[in-house]
């Protein structure tokens, strides 16, 4: 074995040597090998080159391709340093959605690969790669009170909103967005905690407020909610009758936060408390509860593209921005900045309307949106920031809840005790 | 002491076992025990005998036939009603008590008082003589110890009958001898009817008032030990109880008192006919090795034959020669250690005779093993 | 002699102690560590805690403790620390990390002495005194606020304990249900396990083998497949209630609620935990020769007081054993039993697990988890006054 190994160690060296020339600054390889591996595609790239350079000088060609793929996908960031990031997002259907949106044409124009990587949310581990000066993360997709934190702990880059693609007519990106975005990362995406109801348990007078979702004499039945205090909390005020811009001005007072909390003991009986996206849609469907707290996005999917009979009720939601950041220390971060900029123009945000029920914060993006690319649905009354769904929106405020996460999940997680 | 019929305290009546619904473990056992005796089920292990003891002790219910105990049916009596004392081959001492604590187990399932029971094991312990060690565990014991705690154990709560199943397998030979004679006299002291199961025929011999020889799952022969010896009915109890000399071959002659037997051509013995009726050919002859006499007076003894010898072996009480007799190889015979016997050499050519009614005419074994075949 | 053979020993066992040494003692020192040293604020604002030392805490600070601040403050940002004291000093008093953050934004960009009129101005928060009691207490290195956070105690504004207002006491209730919860799943556990182990040990070696098999499966499966049988099974629309109602035995407007409560918790940790019961019972049972009952029974005893009496002392080391097994896995398990159990499934670990990978708070996580260690030694001091850990078998 050792023997052998030797043997073909000294082949691969052999030939770098011939060909290269000892020239340092080459990538060692020579010419008959070099095509194959300018396009980068390691493993398809290097078939076609096995099978070229069997025509040309035979053997060793095959032999030193195979070490190079070999050393390559053994230490990916190094084959990395050239052309590619690390871009990390939720999984499923959102990142299929982004893939789709950006992703491939991004690949397609620049020529830069990206390896993407999926999680689930939170700044643990950003935070572990950052402090152990091991980032190997350059792209990362984060909520807003995430991206608020990571901001203010120095995790993650500041992009300067002006230095985006401006709108197809000409207008800068700093006057394309709305009021409030945060100016670390590139706010992307307008997402909303919705809630939603099986349509066969309500054949009669049908919920349509946020009050309603509370009411359990008019429409009785079981409840999903997030086991969370997150969005709830807004949720109970706006179904106690605060209006929806001064949701977050309430709970600022210990009164407001006694009084959500009194609200939600109303129905607490008849809750059922999910813990994952996907399962709020299944209860729904399953009949496990008759109306549940979720993500816009799972429902639309549920009902439009499962056809299952769920309704959206679009009062009270609460309504985040999604961000790209850029990972502070992150090994490509001009690439990364340049994967940004083209990801959060207009046609490439407006694009990913067309496979996930998402708003775009942009409003130029806005403006492109069009059909479900597969279902061949309207997409534009689905989205939350669409005009006729904003009537009654509580527009998500990370500073509060950055303030107060760990406060409320105590008291959430007492409340639920007792 | 009582065959079969209305004295037998404990009855077999064609007893069958089996466990797999194909192969009978036991085969129509049929033993009867008078109260007071001791009887012993001796055989080769996997003979059965266990077996005939747990459907008894009530840990197995016979395929067919019926067990009674006292003229009464028990195959609807629950093992723990049975009052029958049992000491296991392993002991089955409980680890987790003392000595003490298992010899009151029995008596305190009966309901006994604090006091009675504290006596009884007095008692009990003083007779196997481990009063010393009443508050030891079992593991803190020697064999022996251990042995006598778990027959105190059965004897305690004063059982009619007890079962033995090779109590003393796991003891060393000096151990055992002394054991085989405290428990016959216990028995005896006791009067308690005993079933006792071995393989081992010496002890059998020792403790039995009667045997009951069993092979392959069937009996092959029940009868007091000296009778077993000196009459043995098959060629298997022939074998198995003491040692014994064989030649296989043809009938002859034939009358009720005595058969002429062709032993392979050499020569024609004249034997008593056990189990050979008029008509059978093949039989096989069996010649105790302390009945064979060394050059005897002439006429003295119907049987006569040249024997060569090839090895004398001095025991101390007796000379053990090893000779060549009809084809027969590994002729054996003992001759007592007293004055005039001390010339046989390896190589002489001797006169070996025997009686007639020391010669057996038994049933014809398989015919490839010749030659003695030794008790285990 | 002895010496020589004893050193080679320590040889041998070098690497075995190294490996525990790194992957056990290490981080489990590190984790307590945490739970009780946390330099991060004296390291960041090192002046100004020092100045605090010297302040009586009754009116605020003077003049200079505030310029030490504003300059630490500064330098904080500067050096992209000031979000992580932001974050710890949040956790000391809520609302403190905007507080710190937006400060330090403005004086980058503004700010002037007197920073006794400055800072306030910036945040009327530095005009009252418990922002600077916040930051003495945090700035301790030593610090019992995790353990008394842990155990629904705070330190008030004198270092005085005292309880958590009622709405925020969570954990020691949930110590409580923890182990209420474990013990119970301990109990059905050898419940379950007791029998279904003696059937298996009193089995022939083929059907034995058989069941022994089946008992391990649920080692072979997956978490998510396991959880999600169990959610098909026992939701209303399942297949249990289905099943139920196909039978006549429920109406069809009266389906069980099977999970999302104690039920499904208990269904779901059982079914996991049910091995660790039957393996040591199994092989500490078919250790018991079967002639011991038989002796029992043959000595007058029936089955009741055989089993009493003979066959449950000599299995009691397989039930010790079993049971410390499952009770202390019970205390650890988490996910399963809150997907499966709901609400009623939240136990002590999915707090810690929550503060280890979402709030980020460590050294919370590392007193619980401490707290739950020592409580899970007790236990097993407790276990071994009883029963004697020298008499736990885990085999025979």
């Amino acid at each position: 074995m050792n023997i052998q190994w030797r043997r073909f160690l000294r082949q691969v060296v052999r030939h770098l040597m011939r060909h290269s020339g000892f020239r340092p600054s080459t990538d060692g390889f020579c010419q008959a090998c070099r095509p194959a591996l300018r396009g980068r595609r390691m493993p398809f790239a290097a078939g076609a080159a096995i099978g070229a350079s069997l025509r040309k000088d035979g053997a060793i060609h095959v032999i030193a391709l195979s070490a190079l793929i070999a050393l390559a996908s053994a230490s990916a960031p190094a084959a990395g340093q050239g052309r590619s990031i690390t871009v990390v997002s939720w999984g499923g259907s959102y990142a299929r959605a982004s893939v789709k949106a950006y992703h491939e044409a991004f690949v397609k124009e620049t020529g830069i690969q990206i390896n993407l990587d999926e999680f689930n949310g939170g700044l643990a581990q950003v935070r572990a790669q950052v402090e152990t000066g091991n980032v190997t993360w350059d792209v990362v997709d984060l909520e807003g009170m995430d991206t608020l934190l990571g901001c203010d702990e120095g995790l993650l880059q500041e992009i300067d909103y002006a230095d985006l693609a401006p709108a197809p007519d000409g207008t800068p990106a700093v006057e394309d967005y709305p009021d409030g975005v945060l100016d670390c990362g590139v706010a992307l995406l307008d997402y909303a905690t919705i809630y939603a109801y099986n349509e066969n348990f309500f054949l009669g007078a049908k919920p349509t407020s946020m009050a309603d979702f509370f009411d359990l004499e008019k429409f009785p039945g079981r409840r999903g909610m997030r086991r969370s205090p997150y969005s709830n909390l807004e949720f109970a005020l706006v179904g106690d009758g605060v209006p929806a811009a001064q949701v977050y001005e309430v709970l600022s007072t210990p009164e407001g936060v006694e009084r959500a909390f009194r609200k939600l003991d109303e129905i607490k009986s008849s809750v059922i408390w999910w813990e994952t996206g996907a399962q709020a849609p299944q209860m729904l469907a399953d009949g496990e509860v008759v109306m549940s707290t979720a993500y816009n996005g799972r429902i639309f999917s549920a009902q439009v593209l499962e056809k299952q009979p769920l309704t959206i009720v679009w009062d009270g939601q609460v309504q985040g921005w999604s961000y790209l950041n850029i990972v502070a220390d992150a090994p490509n971060a001009d690439l990364a900045k340049q994967f940004i900029t083209f990801a959060t123009s207009a046609e490439s945000a407006a694009r990913v309307a067309s496979y996930i029920s998402y708003g775009l914060v942009r409003r130029s993006a806005m403006a492109l949106v069009g059909k479900h690319a597969e279902a061949g649905v309207e997409m534009r009354p689905h989205l939350p920031n669409a005009p006729q769904n904003m009537g009654n929106m509580v527009r998500e405020n990370p500073e509060w809840w950055a303030d107060n996460m760990d406060d409320m999940n105590e008291r959430f997680a007492a409340w639920l005790l007792h | 002491m009582s065959k079969r019929g209305e004295g037998a305290f404990v009855e077999f009546r064609e007893v069958s076992k089996s466990y797999d619904g194909k192969v009978l473990s036991v085969q129509d056992f049929t033993l009867s025990v008078a109260k007071g005796e001791f009887v012993t089920i001796l055989g080769p292990s996997g003979c059965g005998k266990t077996t005939c003891l747990k459907m008894l002790a009530g840990f197995e219910e016979p395929t067919s036939g019926e067990i009674l105990l006292n003229g009464r049916p028990i195959g609807r009596v629950r093992a723990h009603k049975r009052n029958i004392g049992v000491v296991f081959q392993q002991y089955a001492l409980f680890p987790h008590m003392t000595i003490a604590e298992n010899l009151a187990f029995p008596l305190q399932a009966r309901g006994a008082s604090k006091h009675e029971s504290a006596a009884g094991v007095k008692r009990a312990l003083d007779m196997v003589q481990l009063a010393a060690f009443a508050d030891r565990r079992p593991g803190q014991l020697s064999g022996g110890q251990q042995q006598r705690a778990a027959i105190g154990r059965a004897l305690v709560f004063e059982p009619d009958l007890v079962l033995m199943d090779e109590p003393l397998g796991a003891l060393d030979r000096r151990l055992r001898e002394d054991m085989q004679y405290e428990i016959r006299r216990l028995q005896q002291r006791l009067e308690v009817t005993m079933i006792y199961v071995t393989h081992d025929q010496g002890e059998a011999m020792v403790l039995s008032d009667r045997v009951a020889v069993m092979n392959g799952g069937k009996v092959e022969q029940i009868a007091p030990p000296e009778v077993l010896y000196e009459e043995p009915g098959t060629l298997f109890v022939a074998n198995f109880i003491g040692e014994n000399n064989r030649l296989d071959g043809e009938v002859v002659e034939w009358t009720e008192q005595v058969c002429r037997v062709d032993v392979k051509g050499k020569g024609v013995v004249q034997a008593f006919p056990v189990a050979v009726g008029e008509g059978d050919h093949h039989t096989s002859l069996t010649i105790r090795p302390e009945r064979v006499e060394l050059n005897p007076a002439p006429g003295r003894t119907a049987n006569v034959f040249d024997a060569k010898v090839q090895d004398v072996i001095f025991i101390g009480d007796h000379l053990r020669i090893h000779a060549e007799l009809l084809g027969c190889q590994q002729f054996i015979v003992k001759i007592p250690n007293i004055i005039g016997h001390g010339a046989v050499l390896p190589g002489d050519t001797v006169k070996f005779g025997w009686l007639t009614t020391d010669c057996r005419a038994l049933d014809a074994a398989p015919p490839t093993q010749t030659g003695t075949a030794p008790a285990q | 002699m002895m010496g020589k053979s004893r050193t080679q020993a320590l040889l041998l066992s070098l690497p075995l102690i190294a490996f525990i040494g790194i992957t056990f003692v290490a981080p489990l020192g590190s984790m307590v560590l945490r739970s009780f040293y946390d330099p991060l604020v004296a390291e960041i604002l090192p002046k100004t805690v020092a100045a605090l030392g010297e302040w009586d805490g009754g009116a605020l600070p003077p003049e200079g403790v505030y310029a030490l601040l504003a300059e630490e403050l500064r330098q904080a940002r500067a050096d992209r620390t000031i979000g992580r004291l932001a974050t710890r000093l949040n956790r000391q008093t809520p609302g403190l990390r905007s507080v710190v953050s937006g400060t330090g934004r403005r004086l980058a960009r503004q700010g002037q002495p007197p920073w006794a009129e400055a800072l306030p101005r910036m945040n009327k928060a530095w005009g009252e005194p418990e922002v600077w009691h916040a930051i003495a207490q945090a700035g301790r290195r030593v610090t019992p606020t995790y353990y008394l956070n842990a155990l629904d105690l705070r330190m008030d504004a004198d270092s005085g304990v005292v309880q958590q207002p009622e709405a925020k006491r969570v954990y020691r209730a949930l110590f409580v249900k923890t182990i209420g919860v474990a013990l119970a799943i301990t109990l059905l556990c050898l419940g379950i396990g007791y029998p279904l182990a003696w059937f298996i040990a009193h089995s022939p070696p083929r059907r034995g083998r058989l069941l022994l098999v089946l008992v391990l499966l649920p080692f072979w499966t997956s978490l998510l497949v396991r959880t999600t049988s169990w959610i098909v099974l026992l939701q209303q629309q399942g297949v249990l209630n289905n099943l139920l109602i196909w039978a006549g035995v429920v109406a069809d407007d009266q389906r069980l609620t099977l999970m999302h409560n104690m039920i499904g918790t208990f269904v779901a940790m059982t079914h996991v935990l049910l091995p660790f019961m039957v393996l040591p019972l199994y092989s500490v049972m078919s250790g018991i020769p079967p002639v011991q009952m038989q002796a029992a029974s043959s000595l007058g005893a029936k089955w009741p007081r055989a089993f009493r009496r003979v066959y449950l002392p000599q299995s009691m080391p397989g039930v010790g054993a079993g049971c410390l097994l499952v009770f202390i896995l019970a205390m650890g398990y988490y996910i399963t039993p809150a997907l499966v159990g709901g609400q009623s499934g939240q136990l002590i670990s999915n707090f810690i697990a929550y503060h280890m990978q979402t709030s980020l708070n460590w050294g919370l996580a590392a007193a619980l988890g401490s707290i739950l260690f020592v409580a899970v030694l007790l236990l097993f001091l407790l276990y071994d006054r009883v029963l004697g850990l020298d008499r736990m078998r885990l085999g025979s």
